[in-house]
């Protein structure tokens, strides 16, 4: 009902081939938008700015990144974490090198940097193909972090290896590093990825993006009607590593404040595939769900084990686990009974755990870090059956669902 | 110039001047060749066999040798624990193909990597929660592996063989004959090998999807127990050692994904390339630890001339 497209006619291309053709979508962003721009600074707290808005949006922008390579053109990609690493070194040494830089400007240009390393690292791609490409690119992933650590001008000879963010200043206010407030922090960030996002919504649906697409899903055929496969796979690596790029100078500058080479670790890189590929490869809107998922969960999780630094009420424990079992739930009935069974046993067990908190059962933290590297692992696979298109073709059901309520077809 | 001649004659002379060292160092890298060979065998049987990129090796390495280790901690005797062992990879296996694997017949390739990194990340958290994620010893001795070693003096030099890694190349070659022979010589290993070479054509003969994958990941298995038990003696128990896993992907690039005998040679070269990179190149010249790099940039260069491997199937495009 809310989703009626009825009475919403186009009567010219352009209308047609708006950003939002039906009216509610455009309607739902500028909801999300003013809970991004305006709700959420003023409602949240420190700990939520540090655990849960700043990281999921750098994530998103990352996993953005990435699924322009991977979702778009079809180049799969295991360096992503390297290449973030390039980023935040890049930005690292303009700001020390020149002090007087804008902060925004520097981040913005540090995306260059990786770019440039992203095509010459994209070069193997014109032969090499498929999970042979995927290996290739784990070249760059570990010959960088390598250089990383070897390389000490890149962190100005720190007796510690790493990189420390110094206190920037734009306009008379600290942007980055100990002294600035989570909400600038959270403003710049905003603004740096709503700036991106609208950058790659654009670019995936024009020219350059309809030659991507053509390469993903069969190069030869590309090639033979006219597209020039070398322009096509290396301005997909080099638009995705400038995203990327940028992710990682704001993941160090915005939210980490310190990063030694070892951050831009393997494990980074499948962090961020994970939200790609959870998120639904192809998409845009996807890799921000991947990210609220796999950046949110492990806190969720975490929060409601009740082993947080801060005190949550028991009450707050068992309403998040009773949401939890919901949307598991909501999952499960748009696709299976399969879904259905292992959402309904996982919101069960969420449910007991919660009413063990009730009764003043704790388990020890480190358990806890290793059940929920445990959760994370069976979850990503549980996502992949129940849906292998990944979040974003779950909503995109729901809203077709919505379109056509109370029609069943 | 004085940097040219680092780069291309330094390392040779040494190499001329102290053959005993380099003898040694030849042999070092035999020594971890053998092992990433193996491991790139598990990875080629089950991607032969179903097409999944199998992530999860490293960590059924890690997996298989800290619970033979629990189980010894137990209580329970050494030769049991790895009879006990094998039962639990077996059933790691069935528990894959039919959790995992089956609901996902027929899905792009890469969604099958990614299950592999989340039974990865599950196998990490549910190892960590059951043995605790602190550091163990591989029970060497009670599973009567020798631990000496032999001196030799070629050429008036000095050749230190441990006997630990004499036991590793003969149980590691035994164990590829082995493997070698039940793919050519058996039912099950040529059900294996036609699944590899045509899927539809395969099963259309009889021949059971469900079955072949349960056994190709218990074959991983078993590789993972041997090489756990190997690397596991030399460098302690530890979720550091799924990084050997990493090892093999280069080593498959360049033997090509099908092939079993690039597997072999690939592992070989990659051990032996990388120790001399390291000693003679790595160590002098880059500030060392080039290990972690090497095989994958060696790869890569390969594959810019070679894309299918030095073995693999000539890739042959359609539209």
């Amino acid at each position: 009902m809310l989703y009626r497209t009825a009475g919403q006619f186009k009567t010219s291309y352009v209308a047609d081939q708006a950003l939002f053709p039906v009216r509610q979508d455009a309607v739902l962003l500028t909801i999300i938008l003013i809970f991004g721009w305006v709700i959420f600074p003023m409602t949240a707290s420190e700990f939520t700015f540090q655990t849960l808005l700043i990281p999921i949006l750098i994530y998103a922008l990352a996993a953005m990144g990435l699924n322009i390579l991977t979702g778009f053109a079809g180049q799969l990609s295991l360096g992503t974490g390297a290449f973030m690493g390039v980023g935040a070194y890049a930005c690292y040494k303009m700001v020390t090198l020149f002090p007087w830089m804008n902060p925004i400007v520097a981040i913005l240009l540090s995306g260059v940097f990786s770019a440039g390393i992203g095509v010459a690292f994209g070069i193997p791609s014109l032969r090499i193909k498929g999970f042979y490409l995927a290996i290739a690119t784990l070249a760059a992933q570990f010959f960088l972090v390598w250089l990383f650590e070897k390389w000490s001008w890149l962190y100005n000879y720190n007796a510690s290896g790493a990189i420390q963010v110094p206190n920037l200043e734009m306009f008379g206010v600290f942007v980055s590093g100990p002294q600035a407030a989570s909400v600038t922090e959270y403003y710049i960030v905003l603004f740096v990825v709503t700036l991106l996002t609208l950058l790659c919504i654009n670019l995936t649906r024009g020219n350059l993006g309809r030659t991507w697409k053509a390469t993903r899903d069969m190069d030869i055929a590309a090639e033979l009607i006219g597209i020039n496969l070398m322009k096509s796979k290396l301005t997909a690596f080099a638009v995705s590593s400038y995203v990327v790029g940028v992710a990682g100078a704001l993941y160090v500058f915005m939210w980490k404040g310190a990063a030694e080479p070892n951050v831009f670790d393997i494990p980074l890189s499948f962090q961020v595939l994970f939200i790609a590929i959870i998120g639904g490869l192809g998409s845009i809107m996807g890799n921000y769900l991947g990210a609220i998922l796999i950046v949110g969960l492990p806190v969720v999780l975490n929060v409601v084990a009740g082993t947080q630094v801060f005190e949550i009420s028991t009450g707050s424990a068992l309403l998040l686990a009773a949401l939890i079992a919901a949307a598991t739930f909501l999952f499960g009935v748009a696709r299976n009974l399969w879904g259905m069974a292992a959402a309904i046993g996982f919101g069960a067990a969420t449910l007991i755990y919660g009413y063990a908190q009730l009764q003043g059962f704790r388990i020890e933290s480190a358990l806890i870090e290793h059940i929920n590297v445990m959760i994370v692992g069976a979850l990503i696979i549980f996502f992949l059956i129940i849906e292998p298109h990944g979040l974003n073709q779950l909503w995109r059901l729901i809203r077709e669902k919505l379109i056509i309520w109370p029609f069943p077809h | 110039m004085e940097f040219l001649a680092d780069v291309f004659v330094t390392p040779f002379v040494d190499m001329v001047q102290a053959p005993d060292f380099l003898m040694q160092v030849l042999w070092e890298g035999l020594v971890s060749g053998i092992l990433y060979a193996l491991i790139a065998l598990g990875f080629v049987l089950i991607f032969r066999s179903s097409r999944i990129f199998n992530f999860a090796q490293g960590i059924m390495v890690v997996f298989a040798a800290l619970t033979l280790v629990g189980l010894f901690a137990l209580g329970v005797p050494a030769w049991l624990s790895v009879g006990l062992t094998l039962v639990v990879m077996f059933v790691l296996a069935v528990v894959i193909e039919r959790v995992v694997l089956r609901p996902l017949v027929g899905q792009p390739d890469i969604i099958l990597f990614m299950a592999t990194i989340g039974i990865t990340l599950f196998l990490i958290g549910f190892g960590e929660t059951i043995f605790g994620g602190e550091n163990k010893v591989m029970i060497t001795e009670e599973l009567g592996i020798p631990t000496g070693d032999t001196v030799l003096e070629p050429f008036g030099g000095l050749l230190i063989l441990q006997h630990l890694d004499i036991t590793v190349v003969i149980v590691a070659t035994l164990l590829v004959l082995a493997l070698l022979a039940f793919l050519n010589y058996t039912q099950m290993g040529r059900a294996i090998r036609a699944l590899g070479d045509d899927h539809q054509a395969a099963l259309s003969v009889g021949i059971s999807l469900q079955t072949i994958w349960v056994l190709v990941w218990f074959i991983a298995g078993i590789i993972a127990l041997v090489t756990g038990i190997a690397w596991g003696a030399r460098a302690g128990v530890s979720f550091a050692l799924e990084v050997i896993a990493y090892k093999a992907l280069p080593v498959l690039m360049l033997g090509g994904l099908e092939s079993i005998t690039g597997a072999i040679v690939g592992g070989l070269m990659i051990g032996i390339l990388e120790k001399l990179f390291e000693i003679y190149w790595g160590q002098p010249l880059l500030g060392g630890n080039t290990e972690t790099w090497f095989a994958f940039v060696l790869a890569l260069i390969v594959l810019l001339f070679r894309p299918q491997g030095l073995f693999g199937e000539r890739i042959i495009e359609r539209v």
